[in-house]
């Protein structure tokens, strides 16, 4: 009875009882099988498309698709004055886009030759809302991961800590996260009054919220296996990919831009860099939470050594005039005229130049034919080579892993796909 | 400040070095093609110049290159190379930095490619070759990166307009078939 | 046939997308418990982020969980640029969610492409699915977050969502020419 049920389903079904099976048939087939991590997927860091190759588990191989939201920076920077710019550059690394702000404003300015010019105020407030850009970086990164990992309350307090620095700065320039606060030749508006004061105590709160989180998770049994020893890189291999910021700094490559090639007021403030050893993800995020606490170090000390003066050069180059000048006098009114309509003139040359961003160097290579408008505006973001990495990164390790290491290499799509 | 590094190039290279110069506190070295890869290995692997971190690879499109405040002479004409594919490079050890560049024809787009030398020009160098159509001879895996395949022509050259676009799927029930309002077809590429 | 149902206007939809008792109450259900699913692409994700968290708190509207599936979510919110690459990939997030289905806009990019104009930002992301709520703003300020999800939640209470006047116009239909036949 049993063997003609049997042959029945394999004559109608094509199969057979698992019974029948004999015992290699039994075994799940050997085959690779393709699975695609499309471009709208859970984890919070940009959309990319993952074609991932796995044997079971265990990624074998894969095809890392970035271009997902590839707007067109250099296109339109191309048909855009110096300071129209501006906006664009907020929205490359958009968790930290002050300091895209202050790159372009640098590259601007060495192309004009007025580096040395810019009043010390307007550096030190530069200096200030980029490390305030640098806080909000590494604690959406850490938070995102986190709760990507499970750890939903950690995302919930640096969201807090988050909102508390952009309360300021909004302040500071109107915007809570696409500012377009710098300009050529210094800074757009001086900061406003008692900002001192409340960021004294902001840092403070942010300093009581990093103890908890760090309570939380360091050494959280969960969090610990599933970020140490995963997705690691040999500082050798973070050399040659070009990689730099927190995840060369992970892998024990000392390298901060900051430090080594400093620029605008870093030589006058003394904070440390933090290095890694071992290159996965558990270090990453250590070096991530140690550069916060660096950051609030340097903040500590620009609010005291801030001078009074102005926020912008007095070069009729790249200054707009005095409001009641343009009103008032011919001359300055078409001087303002002719900044806006045609743009800052800068000199023909080239250039490149470079900073520390949230995620290491960003550099703009800039191409100026003496108009308004650049020829050419390269950028060199940081996180298009990291996500080069991200392939051998992957590589022999599980599905589930690629979110944590995806989530620490911190790729911010705007500026990935630029 | 790295002038003793293209003082040694042109010492050790002399002939694949068609010039040098300084500028803005950048020093460029422009290599002629054929030698780019012998000149890069030097680079990388002699014990003054070690170069091992990639920085940046990218390319000049001199079409509409008309300098103002330069001497006429500066200004792009027919005869001259079109492209100038542009790779940056940083010693970690030494602290210095280089731009190698080379001058590319538009009728041969073609480099030889350092991808093999340093990974980190990989995607990069796709990134080159899907914006300005350059070709890079010995890359491993050349192909479009940020653009879709079925994406025709390069646009951060010159003459593509800025706003053609080439859409890969839009509803059927506009009133207005957007593509056809879209595609405004002012270049001949 | 004699229906002339082609537009969404509040005016237009009250002639023939009556509803019952049922329908109001489920049309309640369906509002305070929206499912979401975040089609998160650029810089306005940080603004969903910080409206999905403590201070700007989603959970009071019953809308805090994204599902990251389309088969188990209800509100797709297309949260920043989308690009042509992107298009086929939203196109297929969109239909694969099962009806009724609401669609925000979130931001400017996402409602006309911003002020991205270039080959590969697409102008609007309802070039390739209706969109039911447009939140300008780049980004929006999470209040306007909110108060745009309270716009969806009155169109969803009266019935007319895109898809919710769709199925009405298909049952409508059909029993026309039930009656027809």
């Amino acid at each position: 009875m049993a063997a003609d049920a049997s042959t029945l389903k394999q004559l109608v079904l094509g199969r057979k009882d698992v019974q029948d099976l004999t015992d290699t048939e039994q075994e799940l087939p050997p085959d690779l099988m393709t699975v695609n991590m499309g471009p709208s997927h859970p984890a919070m860091h940009g959309t990319v498309r993952i074609v991932l190759t796995v044997d079971g588990e265990r990624v074998v191989k894969s095809d890392v698709q970035p271009g997902y939201l590839h707007r067109c920076f250099e296109k339109e920077s191309e048909h855009a004055t110096y300071t129209q710019i501006f906006p664009y550059t907020d929205r490359l690394n958009y968790v930290s886009p002050m300091i895209n702000n202050v790159g372009w404003a640098m590259v601007a300015e060495k192309l004009m030759g007025i580096t040395n010019d810019i009043p010390k105020r307007a550096e030190y407030i530069r200096v200030i809302v980029s490390e305030m850009s640098r806080i909000t970086d590494h604690l959406t990164c850490v938070g995102a991961s986190a709760m990507e990992l499970g750890a939903f309350t950690p995302f919930l307090y640096m969201i807090k800590c988050r909102e508390w620095i952009w309360e300021l700065l909004e302040k500071v320039s109107g915007a809570r996260l696409t500012h377009s606060y710098v300009r050529v030749g210094g800074v757009s508006k001086d900061l406003p009054d008692g900002f001192h004061a409340e960021l004294t105590y902001t840092l403070d709160e942010i300093d009581k919220v990093l103890a908890e989180c760090q309570d939380m998770l360091n050494q959280n049994k969960i969090f610990r296996d599933r970020m140490a020893g995963v997705g690691a890189m040999s500082k050798e291999d973070a050399i040659a990919t070009g990689c730099v910021g927190p995840i060369a700094r992970a892998c024990g490559l000392d390298y901060d831009v900051r430090k080594d090639y400093p620029y605008s007021i870093y030589p006058e403030v003394e904070f440390d860099v933090p290095v890694g050893t071992t290159g996965d993800c558990f270090d990453r995020y250590l070096v991530r939470l140690e550069e916060v606490r660096q950051s609030m170090r340097i903040l500590r000390q620009c609010l005291k050594q801030i001078p009074d003066g102005p926020t912008m050069i007095d070069d009729p180059r790249c200054a707009l005039p005095q409001k009641r000048a343009t009103y008032n006098t011919i001359e300055s009114m078409i001087r303002h005229f002719k900044h806006i309509v045609d743009g800052i003139k800068v000199p023909a040359g080239e250039t490149y130049c470079f900073l520390e961003g949230g995620n290491g160097e960003l550099g703009f290579f800039v191409v100026a034919d003496g108009t308004g408008r650049p020829y050419k505006a390269y950028v060199r973001s940081p996180s298009f080579v990291h996500l080069s990495t991200a392939g051998q990164l992957i590589h022999n390790h599980m599905i589930a892993d690629i979110v944590p290491i995806f989530g620490m290499i911190n790729m911010i799509g705007g500026e990935c796909d630029k | 400040m790295s002038q003793k590094v293209l003082d040694a190039l042109t010492a050790t290279h002399g002939a694949a070095i068609e010039r040098t110069e300084s500028t803005h506190g950048d020093e460029v070295a422009w290599v002629k093609a054929d030698s780019l890869v012998a000149v890069a290995t030097w680079l990388k692997n002699d014990p003054a110049m070690l170069f091992d971190a990639p920085v940046f690879v990218t390319c000049i499109d001199r079409l509409d290159w008309q300098p103002v405040g330069l001497p006429p002479s500066e200004r792009w004409t027919e005869d001259k190379p079109r492209f100038e594919v542009a790779y940056q490079l940083r010693s970690t050890k030494h602290r210095h930095r280089i731009r190698l560049k080379i001058a590319v024809h538009e009728n041969d787009p073609r480099v030889p490619s350092l991808a093999g030398l340093w990974p980190g020009f990989n995607w990069q160098e796709r990134e080159t070759f899907d914006m300005y159509g350059i070709r890079f001879d010995g890359h491993p895996d050349l192909r479009r990166i940020y653009l879709y395949e079925e994406f025709v022509g390069y646009p951060l050259r010159k003459d593509y307009p800025k706003d053609k676009r080439q859409p890969l799927v839009r509803r059927d029930d506009l009133p207005i078939n957007p593509i056809k309002r879209d595609q405004t077809d002012r270049s001949a590429k | 046939m004699g229906l002339e149902i082609t537009t969404t206007r509040l005016e237009d939809a009250a002639k023939w997308a009556k509803q019952s008792k049922l329908e109001r109450a489920s049309n309640w259900g369906r509002k305070w418990s929206l499912f979401t699913y975040p089609f998160v692409t650029a810089c306005c994700g940080m603004e969903f982020m910080a409206v999905a968290a403590s201070k700007y708190d989603i959970a009071r509207f019953g809308a805090e969980f994204p599902r990251f599936s389309p088969r188990q979510s209800d509100l797709l919110m297309v949260v920043g640029t989308i690009t042509e690459k992107q298009g086929p990939a939203l196109k297929r997030v969109f239909d694969q969610m099962a009806e009724p289905k609401w669609v925000i806009a979130f931001g400017v990019c996402a409602s006309t492409g911003g002020f991205y104009q270039n080959y590969h930002t697409m102008p609007g992301a309802d070039q390739v699915i209706p969109v039911d709520v447009y939140i300008p703003g780049c980004p929006p300020r999470p209040e306007q977050v909110l108060d745009a999800l309270m716009m969806l939640q009155d169109r969803i209470q009266s019935g007319r969502g895109h898809s919710q006047l769709r199925l009405k116009r298909e049952q409508l239909i059909a029993s026309a020419s039930r009656e027809e036949g």
